[in-house]
């Protein structure tokens, strides 16, 4: 029983974990963002999960209900999606510039090309 | 499955299937919203995650290129250390409280105030909504100005191109506009009940589930279904940059203008029981208003972001 009631929080940790992986793992800057949205995505499903309460309904009142679950967590996470939303825009924004400065959107690509300007200089 | 999905994300190389993945990705996470009672997120999910950050992130990648080049780096390193992080983390849950437990803490500090007073002191059903614009009035203002904010960011960085400055290309030439009758016809079909549900969600955000940043999120959606279909040189006449620049203003001014006028009467910031003689009517309107100033900023903000991308890749065709 204790195993099934965690299984969410398990699911939540490799979730978090493929996007840690993504971010650190690979190169392509865009591909960074597309973890790092995979991570914010798991904590998400964190947060909801601990609002969800066996046998309750959807925060919104009706007659004939007792139990709801947590609206708090629901709150904190609408806001959460959209405030990522837009720091995905602007991170996807800094990639374009950078592709624009260094032609590459290649992490080990932009480092060698900084060190060669660096020596040049 | 959305395991499975996450972790196709992390192995493909081509980046456009990894985008279309991410799409899939949101749309599932979204259900697992619904299934755990969240209605209002799951909705903000499948708006903002399934729609509008793939087409951004699309619009990135005509401009960075569709592949990703193999890392000359070992991948055995960061598998370690994340493998040891998630392990470290997995044996922390067993301090965890089960899920789904009418008794968990998280469940009795503040939460069971909003749950069984809300109905009492806000007057509208949705108890998502009375926390989100009365109850914690201040922290939703200081989201709503994190992504005007970000909106700024985005502007300095790319800015939004004028577009008037050269003349129309002939016909033939404007790769935005081909036409594409079934597309275009189905778009016009859609649009304006786009429009209409996200009034909907707009007003109706009191009693069901809806609000302010998912009516901006969905009519900003409309916006760019038809920028997509018709070129950005038709929808910047449709919905002009300066215009969606002051809009996004415009619903910043409104919220916190909402708050100076509850302490003009009385109240403290944000206390919408000062606006009406009845406290109970006046939370509502305070609510409606300053939900209305939440939606008008997302849906320019969306807009300008959008408009601020597309107006780049049309300059640097791949």
């Amino acid at each position: 029983m204790i195993a099934f009631s965690l299984f969410n929080y398990w699911i939540v940790i490799i979730l978090m974990m493929a996007g840690f992986y993504t971010v650190i793992a690979s190169g392509n800057l865009v591909k960074k963002i597309v973890g790092l949205n995979i991570f914010q995505t798991s904590v998400f499903i964190m947060y909801i999960s601990m609002g969800k309460v066996i046998g309750g309904t959807a925060p919104i009142v009706t007659v004939n209900t007792e139990l709801y679950s947590n609206p708090l967590p629901h709150v904190l996470i609408l806001t959460a999606i959209v405030v990522g939303v837009a720091t995905t825009a602007l991170g996807l924004s800094l990639i374009i510039r950078i592709k624009e400065a260094y032609h590459s959107v290649e992490e080990e690509e932009i480092l060698a090309i900084s060190q060669q300007e660096d020596e040049s200089e | 499955m959305l395991t499975v999905t996450a972790i196709a994300v992390v192995r493909f190389r081509r980046l456009f299937t990894v985008v279309m993945l991410f799409g899939i990705y949101s749309l599932l996470s979204a259900m697992i919203f619904v299934v755990l009672d969240a209605v209002d997120v799951a909705f903000t999910e499948a708006a903002v995650g399934a729609g509008i950050s793939t087409v951004l992130m699309l619009a990135t990648l005509v401009t960075t290129g569709r592949h990703e080049k193999p890392s000359r780096r070992h991948p055995l390193l960061p598998l370690v250390v994340v493998t040891m992080t998630g392990a470290g983390l997995i044996w922390g849950t067993f301090d965890m409280p089960g899920f789904g437990n009418p008794e968990d803490p998280v469940h009795h500090h503040v939460a069971d105030r909003y749950v069984s007073e809300s109905p009492k002191e806000i007057g509208i059903p949705n108890m998502v909504t009375s926390v989100l614009a009365s109850y914690r009035g201040y922290d939703t203002m200081g989201e709503v100005i994190v992504v005007f904010t970000a909106l700024m960011g985005v502007l300095s960085l790319i800015g939004i191109r004028p577009q008037k400055k050269q003349p129309p290309a002939p016909p033939e030439n404007r790769t935005t506009s081909r036409p594409r009758p079934v597309l275009q016809v189905m778009a016009i079909l859609l649009i304006p009940f786009i429009i209409l549900f996200a009034l909907y969600v707009q007003f109706h955000g009191d009693y069901g589930p809806g609000g302010g940043f998912q009516a901006g999120v969905i009519f900003a959606a409309a916006i760019i279904l038809y920028t997509l279909n018709f070129g950005l040189d038709d929808a910047m006449f449709l919905t002009p940059p300066k215009v969606v620049l002051r809009l996004s203003a415009l619903g910043v001014l409104i919220y916190a203008g909402t708050g100076v006028i509850s302490m003009l009467r009385g109240g403290n910031y944000l206390d919408y029981n000062v606006l009406s003689q009845d406290p109970l009517l006046g939370q509502h309107l305070g609510i409606l208003v300053i939900e209305l100033g939440v939606g008008i900023t997302v849906a320019a903000v969306m807009i300008a972001i959008f408009f601020a991308f597309a107006g780049r890749t049309i300059k640097h065709p791949v």
